[in-house]
């Protein structure tokens, strides 16, 4: 089962279970006026993935995100690793980092992700090679995207 | 791939079959028509156990769409030339072969491109009724199945969402309520909550033969007699023929339903056709769905006169090579059937039902949906189909590892997910089989499935 092995390495099978931001999002506060975020609900209509990611902003810089979700390995490990490696950024930076990794999982496997830039999230090149797999990989950073776009719904 | 015979593992119908001296069915003996079970994926030969999304099929029936193409394409029912006349006459011999494989009459079948048109051209025939466009001279008939405001259209829990869906919209615009059937733990419809469920307000009764998950197969016979014992028989049966036609030998008219829908790709036939049969006087009383050539006998700039059924609902240009080929798909089906004999192919599929859910039930970390342990008393009737989930490790996980061995399954909630939330779950695995599937075929799957808990860390 070699070719799996690109799939699911290790890196991968131990986010799937760390999930990284994962928790039950109606224990969270609130979110107010003050504090600005927002919250998306993406679901994968061909499996029934589905995740509810809150990003909460402080200025440009993502200063949270938690997430509640069901799904297959590679969408849990990518929510766990997408959150590892927003926390901090500016929304720029992510918007940047966004692009890329959807280019990125379009390639079957013609582009492999910068490790220095994805850090863990970089073992997720290997899913652009399954394309059935992409939208798993795809959907927790489209849920960050949105997330974001509309926690700022007039800059940009 | 292989010829490799049926192994030891021949479950007890099989052998009662032999030890009877009866012919067995060997599905060997047909693999070789298929020329798609020959490939390899990912460097394994195919274990093809998705047959219940769509089959394989057979090189009589790809000769067949290929011979007509070649020889006889044109337009059917119009224009006056040669081609055309022949087209029109394999068309309609298409139709009386297709009916016959149902038990009905070639003017009880209009061609669809599948089971979900056929169901939307009922739902939405009644919807139109229901806007005061019933076919002058059956207004009364229409009126008994359209559902007003405090009618009901019921269902089951179980329903491929092609059969709950157009059901949903038209309660919608008509006022009307969708109740459901519940299903048992172990996949069989709860009798009694349907004798309740159906009453006098019920319009239409509209459900599956074989749940496309489930794989039982539903007493038709007793659901129509609760239907017409509660409505004292003004309600609509609707029956989704598309998982039973597959596996078992279908006599529509007997079963005593108004209408049923099935489709050709899961036939061994082609994509783009199905067939909805219908009882005479309810295919004369429906209205049709899509209007425009071929089904209207005087068109004026004011209005339009239609024509009378299966023409009625065959507006627009049929898939006719499509059409030929299903027939072919059912003459293939009839030759095997007459060569090895129905009980011997029923006999193969008990075999291959019990290997597969047997098998599963010995795996540790394996939950099936719907068990039904009469299956192996026979107290209940089960179709060689499987749905199944894995401990710790989500379905599409599974299905990737199955595929690295070269079997093919059906991953995700099979547009069933009313059924997979009662189940307390979004996504399953299900294996199902086809005319050509071997025991060897489900030994492998179950060998490869053994390991998927291991390689993911949960056991
Ligand atoms: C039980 C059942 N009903 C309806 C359908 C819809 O069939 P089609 O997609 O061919 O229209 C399917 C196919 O998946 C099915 O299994």
């Amino acid at each position: 089962m070699a070719g799996l092995d690109s799939l699911y390495q290790e890196l991968i099978l131990d986010h799937a279970k760390r999930r990284l931001g994962a928790t039950d999002l109606a224990e969270l506060p609130e979110l107010t006026e003050s504090t600005c975020g927002a919250t998306s609900h993406q679901r994968n209509p061909i499996c029934g993935d589905e995740i509810t990611l809150r990003v909460t902003l402080d200025g440009e810089v993502v200063s949270d995100i938690a997430w509640e979700g069901l799904g297959c390995s590679i969408s849990q490990a990518s929510a766990s690793m997408l959150t590892d490696l927003a926390r901090g950024t500016t929304t720029a930076e992510l918007a940047q980092l966004t692009e890329g990794f959807r280019e990125a999982m379009r390639s079957k496997g013609q582009l492999p992700l910068d490790e220095e830039r994805y850090g863990d999230a970089a073992a997720l090149s290997g899913v652009s090679k399954f394309t059935a797999r992409v939208k798993c990989a795809m959907l927790a950073w489209v849920a960050l995207e949105d997330a974001t776009r509309r926690a700022r719904p007039t800059t940009g | 791939m292989s010829t490799t015979p049926a192994t030891a593992d021949q479950t007890a119908p099989q052998t009662a079959q032999q030890a009877a001296g009866k012919p067995v069915f060997d599905p060997a003996a047909v693999r070789d028509d298929f020329p798609l079970l020959g490939v390899e994926v990912n460097g394994e030969p195919l274990v093809y156990l998705d047959s219940a999304a769509t089959s394989q099929r057979p090189r009589a029936v790809l000769d067949a769409e290929r011979r007509f193409l070649e020889t006889v394409n044109s337009a059917v029912h119009r224009g006056a030339h040669t081609l055309a006349a022949e087209a029109t006459e394999l068309f309609e011999g298409a139709r009386a072969t297709v009916a016959g494989f149902v038990g009905a009459e070639p003017e009880q079948l209009v061609w669809t491109s599948g089971a979900t048109a056929g169901l939307n051209l009922v739902a939405y025939s009644l919807g139109n009724a229901a806007a005061g466009r019933a076919v002058p001279g059956h207004e009364d008939a229409v009126r008994q199945w359209v559902p007003g405001p405090g009618d009901d259209i019921v269902v089951t829990e179980a329903e491929h969402h092609a059969n709950l869906v157009p059901w949903l919209e038209l309660a919608a615009r008509t006022g009307a309520a969708v109740r459901a059937i519940p299903v048992h733990d172990d996949g069989t419809l709860d009798l009694d909550a349907a004798g309740a469920l159906l009453t006098p307000r019920t319009r239409v009764l509209a459900f599956s033969h074989v749940s496309n998950v489930l794989g039982v197969v539903n007493p038709v016979e007793q659901l129509v007699a609760l239907a017409r014992e509660a409505t004292g028989g003004t309600a609509l049966t609707v029956l989704d023929a598309c998982q039973s036609a597959p596996h078992l030998p279908l006599d529509l008219p007997a079963l005593g339903v108004d209408v049923a829908v099935f489709s050709g790709h899961k036939v061994l036939g082609p994509n783009g056709i199905g067939a909805l049969y219908g009882r005479a006087e309810v295919l004369e009383a429906l209205p049709p769905f899509l209007l425009g050539g071929s089904m209207i006998t005087t068109v004026t700039l004011e209005g339009a006169e239609y024509l009378p059924p299966p023409q009625r609902f065959e507006a627009g240009t049929q898939p006719v090579s499509q059409a030929v080929a299903l027939a072919a798909a059912v003459d293939y089906q009839r030759a095997v059937a007459d060569r090895f004999g129905t009980d011997a192919l029923l006999a193969h599929e008990r075999a291959l039902e019990r290997q597969l859910r047997h098998g599963l039930r010995e795996l540790p970390g394996i939950r099936l949906l719907g068990d039904a342990a009469g299956t192996d008393d026979g107290t209940v009737e089960r179709v060689a189909l499987q749905a199944f989930e894995v401990d710790g490790v989500h379905a599409h996980d599974v299905g990737q590892l199955l595929d690295a061995r070269g079997v093919a399954v059906r991953v995700g909630h099979h547009c069933a997910q009313p059924l997979h939330r009662r189940f307390g779950t979004t996504a399953s695995v299900r294996a199902s089989a086809g005319i050509y599937t071997t025991a060897h075929d489900v030994d492998v799957f179950l060998d490869a499935l053994s390991g998927v808990r291991s390689y993911f860390g949960v056991a």
